[in-house]
Parts: C-alpha cells; sequence; structure tokens
C-alpha cells in the first residue's frame, strides 16, 4: 500500500518527534502520578523554557544543549516555587481548584510572554539546525536524532531517582499515601514541590532539545498541552516507560496520519485516541487501575 | 422570588437604556457584557450548578456559529430559522459528548481533558473541509435587516443579545427553584447519595449538558450574526472556553448572577488596562490569570459568595 | 419483604459476602450485625443496588431487583443510608431533605415544606436553615437518616445510624426510629450499638467474615456461642462459661 521508502523515514520522524512529546510528557506524568494534579501550565512552562533556551542562545551565545546544566536546574527552582508558593495555598484539598490555578497560571504566562516578546515566532541558527543523520538510507534531522537520546537518558535518570534514592522513596511514599507518609515524619509539601520542580526541570531538558529543531513564540504551548495529556493519559499516569512509549506511539501516529490524511487532518489521530483512551481504558497501557 | 424581579429589572433598564444612552461606547460595552454574561452562564449550568467543569465549551459555540453560517451561506437559510437550528445542534452535540463521557464516568478532570480534546477535533475538523470554509473561515453577506438577524445599529443587536441573556439568567433561576435543579446540584454535591435518593445521575447530568450546549451555541449563533465571519480558530479556540469559564468562576460558580457579576468585573478591568496601559495586548489576560487564580485562593465562591446566600 | 437470596461477592479474591440469604419481614424493625469487617455494608450495598452480585439475587415485594441501578431501588420503595454520612454540604438540612422529598413531590415548594416535617420527625426543626458543613455528627447523622425518609419509603436501610453518638443522643434517636416503625416503614439496619440492637430489633441476622452465623431474637442470638466467638474470638465462650462455673 504504502511505499516503505516514504513509510520508514516517517516512522522514523514519528519516533523523534515522539522522544520529544515524551520528554514533555515524562514531567507531567511525574506531576500527575505523585501530587494527583494535571497541571495545566505545562504547556505555558515549556513556553517559557523555550524562551529561556532562546535568549541564552541569542543573547550569551550559549549552544541549547551547553544550556541544559543551566535550564534543568532553573526549571527546577522555578517549580518549587511555585508549587510552594501558589499551588499548595490555592488547592484547600480540591482537585479541581488546582485545575482551575494552573490554568489561571497558563493564561498568566502565555500573555506575559505576548507582551514582553511580542507574538514574533522566533527561532535560532546553529550548526547543526540543518543537519541530517542517514539512518538506513532516511534522512533524520539531527537534533531529533539527539533529542531521542536524551528521552532515553532522561526517562532512566528519572527511574533512577525514583527507584533508587530516599528522595524517590519518600516521593512514592506520598504517591501512595499522603497521610501515612505525613505520619513517618516526611515533609509531604517539600516532596511535592521537590517533583513539581522535577517535572519542570523535565521540561528545561525538552526545551534544550527542541529548540534547534522548533521555534518558541506565546502559543507553543498550547499545542504541546493536549498531546502531552494525551501520552500521559496512553501511557498510564505515573509511569515513566509509559510516558516514553506513549511518546513514540503518538509521535509515529501524527507522522503516519500526516502522511495520510494531510498535516491539519493528521492531528485529529492523537485527540480521538486521547478521547478513547479516557473513555474505555483510564489507566492507559502501563497504569495501574486507578 | 426576588431573583425574578431583578431579572425583570435588569431587562427592563437595560431595554430601556438606547433611550437615555447615546454613546455607542457604553452601548457596547453592555453588549459585551450581556455576551459575557450568556457565555458564562451557559458554562455555569454545566459547571456551577453541575458540578463538571468543562474546558472546552467552545465546542458548543464554535457548533452554533457555524450552523449559523453554513445554513446562511451554503443553504440560503433565513438567519431567523437558522437560529433554532444552530441553538438544538449545539444542545445535540451537549448530549453526544455527555452520552460518551458520563455513560463512561468521567468526572473531575478527566471531564475536562475530554471536553478540551472534542474542541481540538471539532477544530481541526472544521479547518480541514470546505463545507465549512477550512482555514479561511465563512463570511456572512451584509444584509443589515432585522429579517435577517443583522442590525444597522447596536441598538438591534443589544436587544437580540439582551434576549439571549435573559433567557440564560431565567435558565439559571430555573435551576434554583425546580426540581430538576435540585437534582443537579446534589449530583454535583455527591452523586452516591442523590442515587440512594432516587436521582437518576447519568439523566440529570446529560440534561445539563445538553441545556449547557443549546445556550452557549446561541452565544456562538450571536457572535457571528454581529461579526458576520468565523473560522476555526474563534470558534473552537481556546479563549472562547477560557472567557465562558472565567465570567462564571470569578462570578460565583452555581448562581444566578455570579456569569453577570463577573462579566461586568472582566469587562471594566478590560477597559481600565486600555485606558492605562495601551498599546498592550493580552495585559487584560495577565489580570484575568491572576484574578481567577486569586479567586481561587482566596474566594472560592467568587463574587457573589461576598453577598452571602443570597443569589 | 426484602429477600436476599444465596448473595455472594468478592473482591479481588476475597470473598466478602459468601452464600448469604435473608428474609426481611415487612412493619419491623430488624438488625444485621457482627464484628468490623463482616460484610454488613458490603451486604447493604449488594441489597441496594450500588454493588453488583457475583451470584444470587435481592427480590423486593416479590420482585426481582437484582443488579439494578440504586436510583431505580429507591423508586421501587428502598432507601438507604451511608455509613459514612454524605451529605451535599453546600447546601441547607432543608435542601438537603428536599433533594429526598422531590422524588415524589415534583414542586419546589411542596418539597421544601415535606422537608420540614420531616425534619420535625427527627428533631431538626431548629436546624433547617443551617448549612448542612456546620452540623455536628449528631445532626448529620439524623441529617442522613431524615433524607432518607423523605423519599417516603416501604423499607428503609440504615447503616449504623447510631455509630459516633453519646448515650444521651442515642437515647434520644431510639424513640424515632420506632416512630418510622410505627408510621409503616420497614426498618432493617445495620448496628455496633448493642444497647439499641436489643432495645429496638424484633428480629437479628449475625454476620461474620462474609457468613451468616446466626440468625433470631435479640436475646437468643447474643447468647449463642458462636455469636460470642466472633465477636470476641475463638474460645471465649468456653471460658466465659468456666467463670460462670466457678461463680457458682
Amino acid at each position: 500500500m504504502l511505499d516503505p521508502a516514504i513509510l520508514f523515514p516517517s516512522i522514523l520522524n514519528g519516533l523523534t518527534t515522539g522522544a520529544v512529546y515524551a520528554l514533555i510528557a515524562l514531567g507531567l506524568t511525574l506531576i500527575y502520578g505523585v501530587l494527583h494534579i494535571i497541571n495545566f501550565a505545562h504547556g505555558a512552562a515549556l513556553m517559557m523554557a523555550l524562551y529561556g533556551v532562546y535568549f541564552l542562545h541569542e543573547k550569551l551565545g550559549l549552544d541549547p544543549y551547553v544550556s541544559l546544566p543551566i535550564m534543568v536546574p532553573a526549571m527546577f527552582v522555578a517549580g518549587y516555587g511555585l508549587y510552594r508558593g501558589v499551588i499548595a495555598r490555592a488547592s484547600h484539598g480540591k482537585d479541581e481548584n488546582i485545575l482551575l490555578v494552573t490554568l489561571g497560571l497558563s493564561i498568566i504566562l502565555e500573555n506575559a510572554a505576548l507582551y514582553f516578546w511580542k507574538s514574533d515566532t522566533l527561532t535560532i541558527e546553529t550548526p547543526y539546525t540543518l543537519s541530517t543523520v542517514n539512518i538506513f538510507g532516511a534522512m533524520i534531522s539531527t537534533p531529533k536524532v539527539v533529542a531521542f537520546g536524551g528521552a532515553l537518558v532522561a526517562t532512566v535518570i528519572l527511574l533512577l531517582i525514583i527507584g533508587k534514592t530516599n528522595l524517590g522513596r519518600a516521593i512514592r511514599a506520598c504517591a501512595k499515601e499522603r497521610q501515612g507518609a505525613r505520619l513517618v515524619g516526611i515533609d509531604v509539601d517539600h516532596v511535592f514541590a521537590m517533583s513539581f520542580g522535577i517535572g519542570l526541570a523535565c521540561l528545561g531538558a525538552a526545551a534544550c532539545f527542541l529548540l534547534p529543531a522548533y521555534y518558541v513564540n506565546p502559543q507553543v504551548g498550547n499545542g504541546f498541552v493536549l498531546i502531552a495529556f494525551t501520552i500521559v493519559v496512553l501511557g498510564g499516569m505515573g509511569s515513566f516507560v509509559g510516558a516514553l512509549l506513549g511518546g513514540f506511539l503518538i509521535g509515529i501516529v501524527e507522522s503516519i496520519g500526516g502522511l495520510m490524511l494531510g498535516e491539519s487532518l493528521g492531528q485529529i489521530g492523537i485527540f480521538v485516541i486521547f478521547i478513547a483512551v479516557l473513555l474505555f481504558r483510564p489507566q492507559g497501557l502501563f497504569g495501574a487501575k486507578a | 422570588m426576588r431573583s425574578l424581579w431583578l431579572i425583570a429589572l435588569l431587562v427592563l433598564v437595560v431595554a430601556l437604556l438606547p433611550l437615555f444612552v447615546t454613546s455607542g461606547f457604553a452601548i457596547n460595552f453592555v453588549i459585551m457584557v450581556l455576551y459575557a454574561t450568556l457565555l458564562g452562564q451557559a458554562w455555569n449550568i454545566l459547571g456551577g450548578f453541575g458540578g463538571q467543569f468543562s474546558f472546552g465549551h467552545a465546542v458548543f459555540f464554535g457548533t452554533g456559529a457555524y450552523a449559523m453560517s453554513v445554513l446562511q451561506v451554503k443553504f440560503g437559510l433565513n438567519a431567523w430559522l437558522a437560529l433554532p437550528c444552530a441553538v438544538v445542534l449545539g444542545g445535540l452535540v451537549g448530549t453526544g459528548i455527555g452520552a460518551l463521557s458520563f455513560r463512561y464516568g468521567l468526572k473531575g478532570s478527566y471531564f475536562s481533558l475530554v471536553t478540551l480534546a472534542f474542541a481540538e477535533v471539532f477544530r481541526i475538523l472544521a479547518n480541514t473541509f470546505d463545507f465549512t470554509g477550512a482555514g479561511v473561515g465563512l463570511q456572512l453577506p451584509l444584509k443589515e435587516s432585522a429579517a435577517d438577524l443583522q442590525f444597522a445599529t447596536k441598538t438591534g443587536y443589544l436587544y437580540a443579545v439582551l434576549a439571549l441573556a435573559a433567557i440564560s439568567l431565567l435558565t439559571a433561576w430555573w435551576l434554583k427553584n425546580s426540581r430538576y435543579g435540585a437534582w443537579l446540584t446534589a449530583v454535583r454535591d455527591n452523586e452516591d447519595s442523590a442515587a440512594a435518593l432516587g436521582v437518576n445521575a447519568f439523566r440529570v447530568k446529560l440534561i445539563a449538558i445538553s441545556i449547557s450546549g443549546a445556550l452557549m451555541a446561541s452565544g456562538g449563533a450571536f457572535y457571528v450574526q454581529m461579526y458576520r465571519y468565523i473560522d476555526p480558530h474563534i470558534a473552537y479556540g481556546s479563549s472562547i472556553s477560557v472567557e465562558a469559564l472565567l465570567a462564571a468562576i470569578i462570578g460565583g460558580m452555581g448562581t444566578i448572577f455570579g456569569p453577570l457579576l463577573g462579566a461586568v468585573v472582566l469587562h471594566a478591568l478590560s477597559e481600565l488596562t486600555r485606558n492605562y496601559i495601551p498599546d498592550a495586548p493580552g495585559v487584560s489576560l495577565i489580570i484575568y490569570g491572576a484574578l481567577l487564580v486569586l479567586i481561587i485562593m482566596f474566594m472560592p465562591r467568587g463574587i457573589a459568595g461576598l453577598f452571602g446566600r443570597k443569589r | 419483604m426484602l429477600a436476599a437470596n444465596n448473595l455472594a461477592i468478592s473482591f479481588g479474591g476475597l470473598k466478602a459476602v459468601a452464600n448469604v440469604s435473608l428474609r426481611v419481614p415487612p412493619g419491623k424493625i430488624t438488625a444485621l450485625i457482627g464484628p468490623n469487617g463482616a460484610g454488613k455494608s458490603t451486604l447493604f450495598g449488594l441489597v441496594s443496588g450500588f454493588l453488583k452480585p457475583d451470584a444470587g439475587s435481592v427480590v423486593l415485594e416479590g420482585r426481582d431487583i437484582t443488579g439494578i441501578k440504586p436510583h431505580a431501588v429507591c423508586r421501587l420503595g428502598m432507601t438507604r443510608t451511608f455509613q459514612i454520612v454524605q451529605p451535599f454540604a453546600q447546601q441547607t438540612v432543608r435542601e438537603n431533605i428536599a433533594v429526598g422529598a422531590h422524588l415524589h413531590l415534583a414542586g419546589r415548594k411542596a418539597a421544601l415544606a415535606a422537608a420540614e416535617e420531616v425534619a420535625g420527625r427527627v428533631g431538626l426543626t431548629e436546624q433547617l436553615d443551617k448549612l448542612a458543613s456546620d452540623l455536628t455528627i449528631a445532626g448529620r447523622k439524623r441529617l442522613e437518616l431524615a433524607r432518607a425518609l423523605a423519599t417516603r419509603p416501604k423499607l428503609i436501610l440504615l447503616d449504623e445510624v447510631l455509630a459516633g453518638l453519646n448515650p444521651q443522643e442515642i437515647g434520644e434517636m431510639i424513640p424515632v426510629l420506632r416512630g418510622i416503625r410505627d408510621s409503616g416503614v420497614t426498618v432493617f439496619m445495620i448496628e455496633h450499638v448493642m444497647q439499641a440492637v436489643m432495645n429496638l430489633a424484633e428480629y437479628v441476622w449475625v454476620i461474620a467474615q462474609g457468613e451468616l452465623i446466626a440468625e433470631g431474637l435479640p436475646g437468643e442470638v447474643t447468647s449463642n456461642e458462636q455469636v460470642i466467638e466472633a465477636y470476641l474470638g475463638h474460645g471465649t465462650a468456653a471460658r466465659l462459661r468456666e467463670k460462670g462455673a466457678t461463680r457458682g
């Protein structure tokens, strides 16, 4: 049916795009898995991180990959502060409230960006922006291949943090049983803030990998929000491996969808999957039943 | 009963407004406030009274707007005939989304996300097919005659939106004073208890989302008649969804006048920022976002909550 | 009036209710007792439509209602309360009760008036305009009862309606419950408060670890050895007998 010469690169492209989606979704799935909140501000936070990488490049001449050790901690601190300062205070214990607060934050961030930097779409030029890598005959853009590797590394790091460190143990405890964790002396608010911080730190990494192959403007976050949610739900809320694989799957769906239905209609596959998963298998492919 | 008088008074005051006020700016302001009230009240029916927070209410708005446009432009139907079609279609879309979502027990955040996804799906569809004008959208021919639901002066639109907003307020009043409304708020506050008391939660929620969809669609229809242009981004974009929920939440969810209060505050703020911080697109939105966060943090019952339990 | 036939349900391998059959007679107050975790609330859930049994059937006034949704069960005349009270927190006592009244009354005014009347029967008249979230635990229990009563049930399932009340409050509730029975409503209650069971119940079933281990008049059942063992542990009955014997 479809010529393998076209299908193969399409799948590879989907995989690499999906890797970036996965990076974005990893943070979201951590935040949901631990705090049980749907972070609506995730897209806006990504947008801010992208601007961060952009300005580090334009003003300080820093290559996006070199900016990693700056962006990741910066986003972590931002996330920690945001949680402790705003989100924790606003929840009053209700899920819907947090949803609305993060929505409010995303509105603030998006329009603040609009105010400061106008709505121009900005890109950066790096030596490797246009270079490609030859994978079995398919020419895949280099930044995307690097992003693929980055996503794998990030997943492993997250798994190690959650699985092997004391913090990870505390995080798992708080995720499972908030009150119990308090009773054994865990500072739950601190752990939650750390988790939120790590979640946003992932966005810092994602931005570094994303900008070379993409662009930034105030609305860019919107496009990623729903896709990220789709991946989180598909992979199973709270599962890193699920987010990674979900990212790949969505990336491929989008790529092949675009191939078969055209750019515009192609995206519909993602949202149809999203709705279907929410309705018929809300625990996703890898998640535990809620 | 008091609320009913208040609604009547409001309608009277606005209806008489054009006799005393000639400022186009003022009339326009009132139109915008009433329009926002309509959207907010539509959201309020499902979100405030029903407890189901939709983040994609634009899906109903856009359906109404496109129905209105397509019926007139592609089928030559008269606007007055297209209007009920648009409203009914909005209601049916609500029924459809509700039937799927509630049948599978979607609640809370999951429900919010699914509505967002539906809005996106509709946006992509509208953007793809020539039937809806694809990315270019649809333009309504200028007719400027009441017979075609277009008006030469703003006054006509004032009365049109007043009628729709009044209907939405009366719907909210009905919810506060009817058996169905009692059932709806019971389901909102505790679905299990409500079921144990004989309330069919699924059917109750389904009716709520249908009414909400129909009202929202009427807002979309009004928009199209006034601006005579619609495209996928305007119709199904997130700004409409956000505008609807902002008015309801800031004004006070689950109250009759909450959306009206919210609409007044939001538009007043918008005008103030336009005056004091000119040339800054989106600044009013920053304030809206901040207001949303602050209200949730400190005044979750919204502005109406300040008035005690009198709603 | 209500018959449970061989009801059974398991949750992930744990048999919460196994082969339970009982017949609730009309017009009386009857009780279901048993140690914590025995499966009493689960049985209520099965009978009222909140849980679907793995096996067995539920028959209400001759009509098979197995698996019917809770709201439909209520419409057929059986209403339940919850062990952990679930009021409509942001609404007043009057509005809460009115929801129940609306089952039979379409008019808002009529429902609110009926709510007042029911509130009077359970002693909530003073609190009618208070928010449900502002009530004490005793008040909330009464509210739970009032809401269920407002649906004009033929059979009311009370899940530990006296739990958490002090002796005085319990003393106040007992005549209320009797009054409900006297007005023609069949009462089937889960209770831990023995004072109430002995005072009110005309027939008792004992459930332990998901199975029915005894039934009969309150006096018979509480001196039943198996029942004592279920509550107090294996061998207690024998020890108590010995104690009784040595005391002479």
